[in-house]
């Protein structure tokens, strides 16, 4: 299955993907309106070091450990996805406890959100990848 | 057609399920369920009282999963005895199931000292089950004085969940410190004052030695007046029907890598099991969700007759009081080395130059990357462990192992 893949040589740590992230889900037609002045959260996070950056979002792992430890039974696999029910979350923050990637961060309301891939708004493939300047991430197979 | 049967109906057996399905599409499962609901969310329970969840979205699984796994569920059945010879498991309602693979998820139990004068307690609740907490909301009022007996994780959460719709909640324990299995001294005192500000009385190194209708006598001779006792001392699990069958029972149902007892046929997953805990370097219940599912994910494999071996539990928390949100993972012996910043105490534990567990009080951002070094046993001198300290960061791995990570298939 297509997966977002990183390609941190090509990174220049500009957040692009974060912003074109919380803009996607927004639900606005606007990025300026959506976004402008107020605290985004994306669900793709860039790691910045002095010289290194690149973007972290869900791996969609084939053996996921969220899915099996999710306290409330919210977070799902589907069609290879990782989903979350953001209705059944109740933030106990247990994903972000046993996300080995640091993959994980809650939503404005507390509860947890994750990349789906851009699958459940109407993006159909990931935003954060169609605004990247740089192709430092990337949406395609790999070794599968 | 292979038969398989699931004692007991919660997080475990759910795991069993999945894991039986993920190899055996046609066996037919039967679930023994004491409980008379479908799989639910029991840690849930304490978010169910403070109103951040309902009956309908606590259900763990959709109302289709017994339906699509192919599940015949037995409720309000319980199994009395397992005759381990003949393979069948005897039923209190005078049935008996015959077995090709048993997986005993049976749970745990209040564990409730024999105090005096208990049975002169009009209003008093266990805090385990969904039933619990029903009975238990159906008692809350405004003024409602209430006494929980125990400040451990459940007695700590039934505080949090019933805070605001009832008039004053005391909590007390033998311990000297709250959340005594998982917080060292200066961190349970971290929680216990974020707690105290929220209106939650302590009495610690002090219990309840007797009874009289509405009043506890304590052990230092305090009286606490309550209209409603919640006892949380602690659980015991389930093991009596391993036991009486013959099998190795110790604290839990003694589990290997596998989940296989020492009884043919029979595997153990959940609160009922003893398994190896890999930062203890022995045995422990590990009466923790995700261990729940993990053991019986592994049991339902290998009952299918696949290899699934379970070879990393730890005890790991997420948890959090009025906002205030904390993590723990693995055991506490060896060096213990800390970052206190404005509002956060983060220590970690380090033994044979490896993370083997930590506590963090008020940051848990990418926590899990902690939780994986523990888990993989990675020898911190092959990450950059001094800057991980600071924040948890994918930043501390090499570039190599990076494009591993978020360049490959994971």
């Amino acid at each position: 299955m297509k997966r977002v893949y990183v390609n941190e040589e090509w990174c220049l740590g500009c957040h692009l993907c974060e912003y074109n992230c919380a803009f996607a889900n927004s639900g606005r037609k606007d990025m300026a309106f959506a976004l402008k002045d107020k605290p985004i959260f994306p669900r793709i996070h860039v790691e910045d070091g002095e010289r290194i950056h690149f973007a972290v979002s869900c791996r969609h792992c084939t053996d996921p450990i969220c899915v099996k430890s999710c306290i409330a039974g919210a977070i799902s696999k589907k069609d290879g996805v990782v989903k979350i029910d953001r209705t059944k979350c109740v933030g106990c923050l247990t994903c972000v406890l046993v996300c080995p990637y640091g993959a994980l961060a809650p939503g404005e309301n507390g509860t947890m959100q994750k990349c789906e891939l851009c699958l459940e708004n109407t993006c159909g493939a990931p935003a954060c990848v169609t605004g990247c300047p740089n192709r430092a991430i990337v949406y395609e197979e790999r070794g599968e | 057609m292979k038969r398989y049967v699931i004692i007991g109906n919660g997080t475990a057996a759910v795991g069993c399920v999945e894991g039986i399905r993920s190899l055996d599409k046609d066996g037919a499962i039967t679930v023994v369920s004491k409980e008379p609901h479908p799989v639910y969310s029991r840690p849930l329970i304490s978010y169910y009282l403070e109103g951040k969840t309902d009956l309908e979205r606590m259900k763990y699984r959709g109302d289709s999963f017994y339906d699509d796994n192919g599940c015949q569920v037995l409720y309000g059945v319980s199994a009395d005895t397992i005759d381990p010879q003949s393979q069948t498991v005897s039923l209190d309602n005078g049935e008996s199931l015959p077995y090709d693979a048993l997986c005993v998820a049976a749970g745990s139990n209040p564990f409730v000292p024999p105090f005096e004068g208990l049975e002169t307690v009009e209003k008093k609740f266990s805090f385990m089950t969904l039933d619990d907490a029903l009975a238990l909301e159906k008692e809350l009022t405004a003024n409602a004085r209430v006494l929980i007996v125990g400040a451990g994780l459940i007695g700590l959460k039934c505080a949090e969940g019933i805070h605001d719709r009832v008039g004053h909640i005391t909590v007390c324990d033998l311990a000297d410190r709250v959340l005594s299995s998982i917080l060292d001294a200066d961190c349970a005192a971290v929680v216990q004052q974020h707690l105290e500000e929220n209106g939650i009385e302590f009495l610690l190194a002090d219990t309840a030695v007797r009874f009289e209708k509405n009043t506890a006598f304590m052990k230092s001779g305090r009286t606490v007046e309550f209209d409603l006792l919640v006892l949380a001392v602690g659980v015991r699990a389930n093991t009596a029907l391993v036991k009486d069958a013959g099998g190795t029972v110790n604290r839990g149902v003694v589990v290997n890598e596998a989940m296989a007892t020492d009884l043919p046929a029979v595997w153990a997953a959940g609160d009922c099991a003893e398994g190896f805990d890999a930062s203890l370097g022995a045995n422990r219940v590990l009466a923790i969700l995700p261990n729940a599912y993990l053991q019986g994910h592994t049991a339902g494999v290998n009952m299918a007759g696949g290899s699934a071996a379970f070879d990393n539990a730890i005890p790991m928390n997420s948890i959090g009081f009025f906002g205030f949100h904390m993590m723990t993972a693995g055991s506490y012996d060896g060096e213990m080395t800390e970052e206190r910043s404005d509002g956060v105490l983060k220590r970690f534990f380090i033994k044979d130059g490896k993370l083997n567990g930590y506590i963090l009080l008020g940051a848990t951002d990418r926590a899990g990357i902690y939780t994986a070094l523990i888990r993989d046993k990675t020898p911190l001198d092959t990450i950059d462990f001094e800057m991980t300290k600071k924040a948890a960061s994918n930043m501390i791995f090499s570039r190599e192992i990076r494009r591993k990570r978020f360049g490959g298939v994971v």
